[in-house]
Formats: C-alpha cells, sequence, structure tokens
C-alpha cells in the first residue's frame, strides 16, 4: 500500500483561535478512511485546509498528494487533482435539473453551447453508478435528501474524482438512505476510489472504514486500524477521558399522570391526506417518555401539531393535563398550559441567531421579565445570567450573540427559553442531534434534572441507544400511528424494530386485501 | 479580560456603528459649515437655515419611524410616496371643497392612512403576498388616485391652522419674543429628562449586575448631546422658536425610540424580522404583527402627506414622488439590516439627517440636482459597505 495523501504538522490560526496544531494525516491508496472527533475539534477546518478553501500560506505545515507536495490556491486547484468534497450542507441548484447540476461549471460544451443529448447520456451513466434511477431532466428540488446526496456523489465521479471526502454525509439521512450510501462508497472502493468520511456516527465508521483518525483539539490524537477500534476507545480518544456511562444515572421518581393524549388526529396542511392518525400516549410526572420510529413516521407532525396546531390540519383529539382538558389550540395557550416544544432544527425553528443569549432566553415568555408593556432589561440579564450558570452555557456573557455559540450551547440556549415559560410538560424532538458526545451528556443530565423536578418530558429521537439509554417508556410510531408502548424493561432495539416492521407488513396485507 | 481597558475598547467596538454615523454626521456639517462660509460667504448653521433643515426633513424622519419598522420586521413599503400625495390630496379636498373644519380633518385623514395600510397590509400578512409586490401596486394605485381625486389641479390655499402644522411656531410664553425663552426652557428640559432617565436606566442596569461600561464615556456622551441640543436650541430661539413640526417630530421620536426598545411588542417585531419561523414558535402572532407595522406606516404616511401639503400650501398631483426613496435610504444609511430583524431609531434619525444636511448643503452651494442625486446615491453605498464591513470582521 501507498499513501495517496500525505498532510504533515498541518497549523491554521485564526484571529484568537488555535484551530489546528499539528495534525498529521495520512491515506492510503483505495482505503476508506474515517475521521472522527468532536464538535469544534478540526475536522472541517482540516478538510478545508485539504481542499484549498483555506489556500496555501494561510496554514502550516505541508500536504503531499501522490508523491508530490501541493499548493492549493483554491478549490478549483484541488479538484484539478481529484480532490473532491461533498459538505454537509449540499451544494445543488434546487431549481435546476439532475443534468444541470452534475456538470455545473464542467459542462459538456464546445466553445460554450453546450450538447445536451451527450450531457443526458453521460447524466445516466453517471446516475446507474451511483444507483440512482431518476430521470437526467427531474429538477434536483424533487429529490430527498438522500438522493441529492447521490446526485452530489455522481458529480464527483464527473470531475473524475480521486479522494473522495464526504462531510457527515449521513447525518440527515434515514436509516436505508444511509445504508444505501455506504454501500456506494464500497463500492466505489472496489473501483480504486479512496474516500475520507467524517461522521459522528461509530457504527456506520465501523461498518466502512478500513482506518480511523481522531482528531481532538486540533491535534491527531490516534490513528486506528479496523481491528483496533472500538467504541470505547474511540469515544476516549474524542473527549480525552473514559466514558463508561454515556447517560447519567438517575432514579426515577414517576409520580401521577400529568399529560395524557387520546384519540390524536391531524390531516396534511393542503393535502386531504391523514398524517396522524388516532394517537395516544402519555406521560407521568418524573418520567422520560420516548417516541422512536424511522423518519416521516410523524413523530415531528405529532409534537407540532399538539404544540398549538403548528401543524398541520386539526380533526379531533383530546389532550389533558392534570386530569383537566388542555386548550392546545395556539401556541400562547399550549405554553400556558404547560407545554413546552423544543424543535428539532435549533437554528431554523428555534434561534435567532443574530440575537443574544438574553432575548433568546426570554422571547417566549417576555411578560416575565416586563411590567405591564415595558420591558426590565435589567431583569432580562439576571434571568438569562441564571440560567447560563444553571445550565452552564459556555461563552463569554449572555451579551454574546447565539450564532456564535456551539451546537450544545445553542441547544442549551433554547432549553433555557422554554424553561424560563415554567413548562410541565416538555417535548424535545431530536435534542441531540448534531452536538458532540460531552455535551450530549450534558443535555442527558439536564433532562434528568428536570423530570427529577417532577415535569415530564417526552423525547423524539432517531437514535435508539439514546432512547433506550434515556427513557422510562418508549411509545413506537410508524406511519403516524402509535404501534407499540414498550416499559424500559422490554425496551431494545430489536423490539422497536420489529413493532415498526410488523406494521409495515399489516399494511401492506391490508393494502393487498383492499385491492 | 483585563480590566477598565477592555471593557472601554468594547464598548466603544460595539457602538462602532452608531458612534460612527454621528460622527459622519457631525463630519458633513462641519463640511457645510466651512465651505458654505469659504464660498458663498453664508453662514451654513444660521438660525433660518437650521430652522429650514427641521421643516424641510421633518416628513421623512417621521416616515422613516415606521419604515425601520416594516424593515425590521422584513418587509419593505414602496407606496409611502403615493400614500403621502394621497392623504394629503384628501385633506385638501375636505377643507377647500367640503369646508370640514381643521380639527376634523387631521384625524380623518390619520384614519384613511391608517385603513390604506390595513388593505396593504391585510395581503402581505395574512396572504404572504411579498411586500415589494403589494406596496409596488400600491404606489401606482395611490398615485392614480390621487390625480383622480385632484383632477390633475392643485388645490389651495388652505386655512392657517392648517399651514401652522407645518409652517407654524410655539409662541414664547415668556413674551420675549427674540430670543425665544419658550424654546431655551423646554430644550433644556429635554436635556435633562434625558440624561435623568439614561442615568436611571444605567443605575438599574448595574443593580442586576450588567456591565454598564465607563462613567467617563456616559458623561462625555452626554455631555456633547447636550450641546447640541442647546446649541440648536439657542438658534431656534434667536430666529422664530420652535417650529411645531420639530415638537411633533420630536415627541414621535422618543415614542417609537421608547416602543423599539423597551416595550415587548416592540421587541417582537425585531424577533419576527430575526426569525420569523422561531418567533411564531415561542407564541408571538408574527401575522398581526407584520399587519400592524403596515397599518402604523399608513398612519405615519398620512401625517407626513399633511405636512407636506400643508408646507406647500397646496395639495399637486406631483407631491411625494420619490419619497419612498428617501425614507428607505435613511433607514438603511441608519444601519437597519436589509434582512430584518436589526436596526435602531436613533439611526435612522441620523441617516435622515445626513442625506437631509446634505440635500440642504448641496443646494445652497448651488450643486446641480444632477451631481447631488449621484453623491447621495454614492453616500448610500458607502454606508451600506461600511456595515457589512463592519459586520465581517466581527465575524
Amino acid at each position: 500500500m501507498t499513501a495517496i495523501l500525505e498532510m504533515r504538522e498541518i497549523g491554521k490560526s485564526f484571529p484568537g483561535v488555535r484551530a489546528l496544531d499539528r495534525v498529521d494525516l495520512t491515506i492510503e491508496k483505495g482505503e476508506i478512511h474515517a475521521i472522527c472527533g468532536e464538535n469544534g475539534a478540526g475536522k472541517s477546518t482540516l478538510m478545508k485546509v485539504l481542499s484549498g478553501v483555506y489556500p496555501h500560506g494561510t496554514y502550516e505545515g505541508e500536504i503531499v498528494y501522490e508523491g508530490r507536495p501541493m499548493a492549493f490556491r483554491s478549490i478549483r486547484d484541488s479538484e484539478a487533482e481529484g480532490i473532491i468534497i461533498i459538505h454537509q450542507e449540499l451544494a445543488l441548484v434546487p431549481l435546476l435539473s439532475i443534468a444541470e447540476n452534475l456538470f455545473l461549471g464542467n459542462e459538456v460544451a464546445k466553445n460554450g453551447v453546450i450538447n445536451w443529448p451527450l450531457a443526458f447520456r453521460r447524466t445516466e451513466e453517471l446516475l446507474a453508478k451511483v444507483g440512482l434511477n431518476e430521470a437526467p431532466g427531474t429538477p434536483v428540488e424533487k429529490l430527498g435528501v438522500g438522493k441529492q446526496q447521490l446526485v452530489e456523489i455522481a458529480k464527483a465521479l464527473a470531475k473524475h474524482v480521486k479522494l473522495l471526502i464526504l462531510d457527515e454525509p449521513t447525518a440527515a439521512l434515514q436509516e436505508n438512505d444511509s445504508q444505501k450510501l455506504l454501500d456506494l462508497m464500497l463500492e466505489l472502493k472496489a473501483e480504486g476510489v479512496t474516500s475520507i468520511i467524517i461522521s459522528h456516527k461509530l457504527n456506520e465508521i465501523r461498518r466502512v472504514a478500513d482506518r480511523v483518525t481522531v482528531i481532538r483539539d486540533g491535534s491527531t490524537v490516534s490513528t486506528l486500524t479496523k481491528e483496533e477500534v472500538t467504541e470505547e476507545r474511540i469515544i476516549r480518544d474524542m473527549v480525552g477521558r473514559d466514558m463508561h456511562n454515556r447517560y447519567p444515572a438517575r432514579e426515577p421518581q414517576i409520580g401521577e399522570m400529568l399529560m395524557e393524549v387520546k384519540g390524536w388526529n391531524v390531516g396534511h396542511a393542503d393535502q386531504p391526506r391523514q398524517m396522524i392518525k388516532d394517537a395516544a400516549f402519555n406521560v407521568r410526572r418524573g418520567e422520560i417518555v420516548g417516541i422512536a420510529g424511522l423518519m416521516g413516521s410523524g413523530r415531528t407532525e405529532l409534537a407540532m401539531s399538539l404544540f398549538g396546531r403548528s401543524y398541520g390540519r386539526f380533526m379531533s383529539g383530546e389532550a389533558t393535563i392534570d386530569g383537566k382538558v388542555a386548550d392546545l389550540s395556539s401556541v400562547t395557550r399550549a405554553i400556558d398550559a404547560g407545554l413546552a416544544y423544543v424543535t428539532e432544527d435549533r437554528k431554523v425553528l428555534g434561534l435567532i441567531l443574530d440575537e443574544p443569549i438574553t432575548r433568546n432566553v426570554t422571547l417566549a415568555n417576555l411578560a416575565g421579565v416586563a411590567s405591564g408593556w415595558v420591558l426590565g432589561k435589567g431583569k432580562e440579564h439576571a434571568v438569562a445570567e441564571d440560567y447560563r450558570k444553571a445550565l452552564r452555557i459556555r461563552t463569554p456573557g449572555v451579551h454574546q450573540r447565539v450564532v456564535n455559540l456551539s451546537g450544545g450551547n445553542q441547544q442549551k440556549v433554547v432549553l433555557s427559553k422554554w424553561l424560563f415559560t415554567n413548562p410541565q410538560v416538555l417535548i424535545l424532538d431530536e435534542p441531540t442531534r448534531g452536538i458532540d458526545v460531552g455535551a450530549k451528556f450534558e443535555i442527558y443530565a439536564i433532562m434528568n434534572e428536570l423530570a427529577a423536578q417532577g415535569r415530564g418530558i417526552v423525547m423524539i429521537s432517531s437514535e435508539m441507544p439514546e432512547l433506550l439509554g434515556m427513557c422510562d417508556r418508549i411509545f413506537v410510531m410508524n406511519e403516524g400511528r402509535i404501534v407499540g408502548e414498550l416499559s424500559r424493561e422490554e425496551a431494545s432495539q430489536e423490539r422497536i424494530m420489529g413493532l415498526i416492521i410488523r406494521d409495515n407488513g399489516q399494511q401492506q396485507d391490508n393494502g393487498e386485501k383492499a385491492a | 479580560m483585563t480590566g477598565a481597558k477592555e471593557t472601554l475598547r468594547t464598548q466603544l467596538g460595539g457602538n462602532i456603528r452608531d458612534n460612527g454615523m454621528m460622527l459622519a454626521l457631525l463630519a458633513i456639517v462641519f463640511f457645510f459649515f466651512v465651505v458654505v462660509r469659504a464660498v458663498q460667504g453664508v453662514d451654513f448653521l444660521s438660525a433660518q437655515n437650521i430652522t429650514n433643515l427641521f421643516l424641510q426633513n421633518s416628513y421623512v424622519i417621521i416616515m422613516a419611524l415606521g419604515m425601520l419598522l416594516v424593515i425590521v420586521s422584513g418587509h419593505i413599503d414602496l407606496s409611502v410616496g403615493s400614500v403621502a400625495a394621497f392623504t394629503g390630496a384628501i385633506a385638501a379636498t375636505l377643507m377647500v371643497n367640503q369646508h370640514w373644519p381643521f380639527w376634523a380633518v387631521v384625524p380623518t385623514v390619520l384614519v384613511a392612512g391608517g385603513l390604506i395600510g390595513a388593505a396593504q397590509g391585510y395581503w402581505i400578512a395574512f396572504w404572504r403576498i411579498p411586500s415589494f409586490i403589494v406596496t409596488l401596486a400600491g404606489m401606482l394605485v395611490f398615485r392614480g388616485l390621487t390625480l383622480w381625486l385632484l383632477a390633475g389641479q392643485n388645490i389651495g390655499p388652505f386655512p392657517r391652522e392648517f399651514q401652522a402644522l407645518s409652517t407654524g411656531f410655539i409662541p414664547d410664553i415668556f413674551g420675549m419674543d427674540r430670543p425665544n425663552m419658550t424654546a431655551v426652557a423646554v430644550v433644556a428640559v429635554a436635556i435633562l429628562i434625558i440624561i435623568w432617565q439614561n442615568l436611571k436606566a444605567r443605575n438599574q442596569d448595574a443593580a442586576f449586575g450588567m456591565d454598564t461600561g465607563s462613567s467617563a464615556v456616559f458623561w462625555v456622551k452626554h455631555a456633547l448631546v447636550a450641546v447640541a441640543l442647546l446649541f440648536i436650541g439657542w438658534k431656534l430661539a434667536s430666529f422664530r422658536g420652535l417650529p411645531n413640526v420639530l415638537i411633533v417630530m420630536s415627541v414621535l421620536i422618543v415614542a417609537y425610540a421608547f416602543f423599539t426598545n423597551q416595550t415587548t411588542t416592540g421587541r417582537r417585531i425585531y424577533a419576527v424580522g430575526g426569525n420569523e419561523k422561531a418567533a411564531k414558535l415561542s407564541g408571538i402572532k408574527t401575522d398581526r404583527l407584520v399587519f400592524l407595522t403596515f397599518v402604523n406606516m399608513g398612519v405615519l404616511a398620512a401625517l407626513a402627506g399633511m405636512i407636506v401639503t400643508a408646507r406647500l400650501n397646496s395639495a399637486t398631483p406631483k407631491a411625494g414622488v420619490g419619497f419612498e426613496l428617501d425614507v428607505i435610504a435613511a433607514v438603511f444609511i441608519g444601519g437597519a439590516s436589509m434582512s430584518g430583524g436589526s436596526g435602531k431609531v436613533v439611526g435612522v434619525v441620523v441617516g435622515a439627517l445626513i442625506m437631509g444636511v446634505m440635500n440642504n448643503g448641496m443646494s445652497i452651494m448651488g450643486i446641480g440636482i444632477d451631481y447631488q442625486q449621484v453623491i447621495k446615491g454614492l453616500v448610500l453605498l458607502a454606508a451600506v459597505i461600511f456595515d457589512v464591513y463592519n459586520k465581517n470582521k466581527q465575524g
């Protein structure tokens, strides 16, 4: 084996921050190499150095690619050498077709005139290679995220990729799409393409990676071979300490029934389709209840329709809180009834990124810092300061804009906002998505603390280990229905998946009978 | 953090924008003062010219206050010039043709402005039609209605009381007339109130453990403001006293500064512009707030329309042409963000004054309207570039 890429003693500084400090990375020809590290460890910075986003001269160290030292001045330079990076936020133009996207900036053209028949033919070849069965003229916005990812890879193949870099490619994908993508990586490997995959998901790293490099605080900690890789080892290297317990210990003290939802039916906002069908679940005081299910199973839709009818068209159903029927017909009323909903996407739905922590914390309960119509700025500051201390939000000060905070700290700001409304029931939708291991632990601890105060927590998550580790009971959702309820003792990944698969089978049977 | 030096720097750094625009205004005033004296031999800061500055620009500032809210909420209103013309025409028709008394006309026209704002805001807020389109349509519709109502003629002149809306002055209750001691007294009281209020707020903040910055900076800043206001007050007093319109404008500026800074509703408008979805999921009635900002804009456009009509002493079909551009420019020079969610009343007032002082100064110097437009355009561009540059640097 020979190395296709060697990055030696890479260092990179930003004003006030040493982002990379002597990173060494060796990639062998034809391997799949995983890079792990906490958020902010320097993975993305390293890839930006490699791909020329940070031009030669703005970093220290050297890059040797295919035996030659490289000095990329822009992405164009690195792409010319066959190094192609696919970012987490996909770089496709939604309104253009697949074919147009594939050859964007690289058109199949002569003297500026595009040869469409040839472009379409090549597109079909490339799509066949990545296993995507779509017409080349389909606009990209019509495709799901999983298929868009495949288009990105096809685009890389169109540029004759030699070293493919995937930055958290499965973060936004459903389970089966992730599997397909990982299979594709293995196929490309068989054809001689070398890949680097940045990922938080340890199970997929184990599945595809030949070697793993762990980065912590801007330095290489270790490079492990397939045989050496264990979850414990990777986590230890990432965090810098042993994490035997990924979930903080807790003695559940479960009290009386807090919230009960019965016969909840919700239709799609502008289609006749019914999205939530006869859903029922409940949560007791001091209890953490999970809602499991695949993406698209209707978990977020259920939560948002409960929270002030923020999703879809309300059809029927009843929710009681503390035995009394709760009026959840608007967000304000839901808040008054004691409900809080921490959204799945904190940047788009949860925070005002350009505003400081103070203003974000008080947003859902401005009355709490105002006398009448007039805001008390001092009180607001004091409230934000209290939550900063209580939730250990790491920031130079509460007047910092939240856009400057890390994912975990942003999530704590969202939690603060909802805690300030003093909710009895908190619905947390993917509360640890995109947050690194250490911060996850802190969020779990906060959840436990809230349950210990006698509140009820409903946790929606796609990560089954997290649900199994945290929840006292788990409801399983599929196709808009609750298809099962498992106690902590009963619950296991197999049983959850079993409930989903059995339900899908029944649906199919019913469908066939009906037909 | 290493003590006072650090806090002083962060405090100044954080306010580069505000202080920068204020300094730019001072620099522009100083520039014209020197150049006009040298070239024309005229005193740019004469009592008469200062009075003129306020009379000429009050309507822009008044409309810019409403436009600030519209832009902060993430929208734009292109119709204000036409609405001002139309409401002015309504006022003229009611007074001259229908012989309505002055006291009935003013509230009626303000309500008409509110209804116009509501008619446009309805589509924008509840039907989600882009405000650019709705108010572009409004710009044409209300210009057309103005022409129709006036039948292409000018309507005027108006009763004295109505003219006083724009060209009247507060008489001197002390009976001295020149210098007008009422003017000096009002300005002095205003300065004391400003200092008292800010000092109170500062002490409250400190009581809650907020970093209030160095007290030297506080006093220097307030001393400068006090000197500037006293100078203006003295100059006005030595001419004809405080113009009515200056009082109206000042009251509105204070009210809107308070509203945007200190009230829950004001805060919510910023939240809507900052992230509408997050605001909605935090229990804020975003549609209704957007609707109300347009109603408010309509009322202020009507007020400005009456002031302009009173000043010209006739309603004309061409009144208010291009106002929307001056108003929008003032808001952006004042530091509001194109995408909504940020902008301050103080900034808007300074932005409007920069434009106003330049108009006035260049006219006195006899610079042609052709060059004036070019220069104003470049100033707008420079202000926004300065903004973006600062933002990038802060990261």
